[in-house]
């Protein structure tokens, strides 16, 4: 069974390589769904397969950003990428992960930095998940209202609605963003960006888990396009840190390329899957995603008070997040195949 | 103010907000890894030797490989769907 393995000439060790086009897939149905590069999935995947920590994160990275365009390409042609809002917001995100790194620098020097940016990023994921399960509740709310006052529910109807406070600020320059439908003050995307870009670069992931729900929630993005410009963001910044992390050498680029086999075609399933799933399930499913990466959050937070249970709890995380992969990425690619099929039959029935 | 030089203004504050916060940063020395490339042959070989002999074109190389295996990749899937049948021109607007 030797065939099955391959020798990665810069990190030296040998790799199963079909776990490493299965985890591809797997997070690149995800990723294209989500509008996210899925870091915080793909590292104990390969930390699983026999990877170095020192390759784990740029090789991620790397076949994040050819991932990242795959499925760009795709939510472009559907209509759900604003580039204009990309562009202004990659200013916003650059600045703010370069102050946030240099901050976790800042607090490595005072000490404790493990065990702050944990519980930040706990505290951060906490938000999220009550943020869209409000939203669900309080749209399903005016739902139930609308069909006890014998009318329906607008269907861009929304359950939050932060966003609409935020349009009111009329600080120039103003901006029209027509694929998102929005006229808003220039500052608010460079702003939020800017606090995305703050977070993630303290947090030392990639963004997209927070750049989501903020394009959502504070910039009024409808889901779809706060996917698809997500995932613009994503690529630029991943091209960008596939180059700083391979210039310092940690970066496997033929782990990346047999992931991207496995990722274009997740890509291209997860991005797809957003035609046939409306807005308030991709936003469902994001809110149970994000509710996994708290509960393995949790458990690599408990052995730093508990060391007697560090072994349970890191299989326990790891184990966790695999499982959330592989639910998430089939519920998507029989939502894909189920849609792709009335799709076709309508098309046949038409002749 | 004209929005040319106002965006101008404020893209320069931007870059100089990151610059000083760069400049504040430290950071020790990067531990250097080298790639054994004696039990590797062809392309492997190739590849590991140029890691070894310049990170700056082996950077130049990865970037430009990834988004060209990228557009292959999307190309070929494009393809592929279009003879399933699938329409990926247009979708239809679901809610919010």
């Amino acid at each position: 069974m030797d065939w099955l393995y391959v020798l990665m000439p810069i990190a030296g060790v040998k790799i199963f390589w079909p776990g490493l086009i299965i985890l591809g897939i797997g997070v690149g149905v995800i990723g294209g769904f989500f509008g996210m590069g899925g870091a915080w999935m793909v590292t104990p995947g390969l930390n699983i397969l026999g990877f170095p920590m020192a390759f784990a994160i740029g090789t991620d990275i790397a076949h994040m950003a050819g991932k990242s365009l795959i499925s760009t390409m795709r939510h472009g042609k559907f209509g759900n990428v604003d580039y204009k809002l990309g562009c202004i917001m990659i200013v916003g995100t650059v600045a703010g992960f370069e102050v946030g790194a240099q901050m976790i620098m800042w607090l490595e020097k005072l000490g404790a930095v493990d065990r702050v940016v944990r519980w930040l990023y706990l505290v951060l994921l906490a938000l999220i998940a009550w943020m869209v399960f409000a939203d669900v509740a309080k749209r399903l709310r005016k739902e139930r209202e609308a069909k006890m006052a014998g009318k329906e529910l607008d269907k861009l109807a929304t359950g939050l609605e932060w966003h609409k406070t935020f349009h009111k600020i009329k600080i120039p320059p103003m901006v029209h963003l027509k694929t998102a439908g929005i006229y808003c003050s220039a500052w608010l995307p460079i702003g939020v960006s800017f606090f995305t870009g703050w977070l993630a670069g303290i947090l030392g992931i990639g963004g997209g888990l927070i750049r989501m729900p903020a394009l959502i929630y504070l910039v009024g993005c409808p889901t779809h396009v706060a996917v698809g410009t997500d995932l613009f963001e994503v690529m630029i910044s991943g091209l960008y840190g596939a180059g700083t992390y391979t210039y310092k050498g940690r970066t496997e680029l033929v782990a990346a390329i047999i992931m991207l086999v496995g990722a274009s075609v997740g890509a291209q399933i997860g991005s797809v899957a957003t035609k046939y799933i409306k807005g308030y399930g991709i936003r469902i499913a994001f809110g149970l995603a994000v509710v996994g990466c708290f509960v393995s959050v949790l458990l690599k937070l408990i052995p730093v008070y508990y060391p007697a249970v560090n072994q349970i709890c890191d299989v326990s995380a790891t184990v966790l997040i695999l499982g959330l992969v592989t639910a998430l990425s089939i519920y998507i690619t029989v939502k894909m195949v189920q849609g792709a099929q009335r799709e076709v039959a309508a098309k046949k029935a038409k002749v | 103010m004209p929005v040319v030089k106002r965006l101008a203004l404020i893209l320069a504050t931007l870059w100089l907000t990151a610059q000083t916060a760069l400049a504040a940063g430290g950071g020790g020395e990067l531990i250097v890894i080298v790639a054994d490339s004696r039990k590797l042959t062809g392309i492997m070989a190739w590849w590991a030797n140029l890691y070894n002999e310049s990170h700056l074109y082996f950077m130049l190389l990865t970037v430009v490989l990834i988004p060209l295996i990228g557009v292959i990749f999307g190309v070929i899937a494009d393809f592929i769907m279009h003879f399933i049948g699938i329409d990926l021109s247009s979708r239809e607007l679901a809610e919010h």
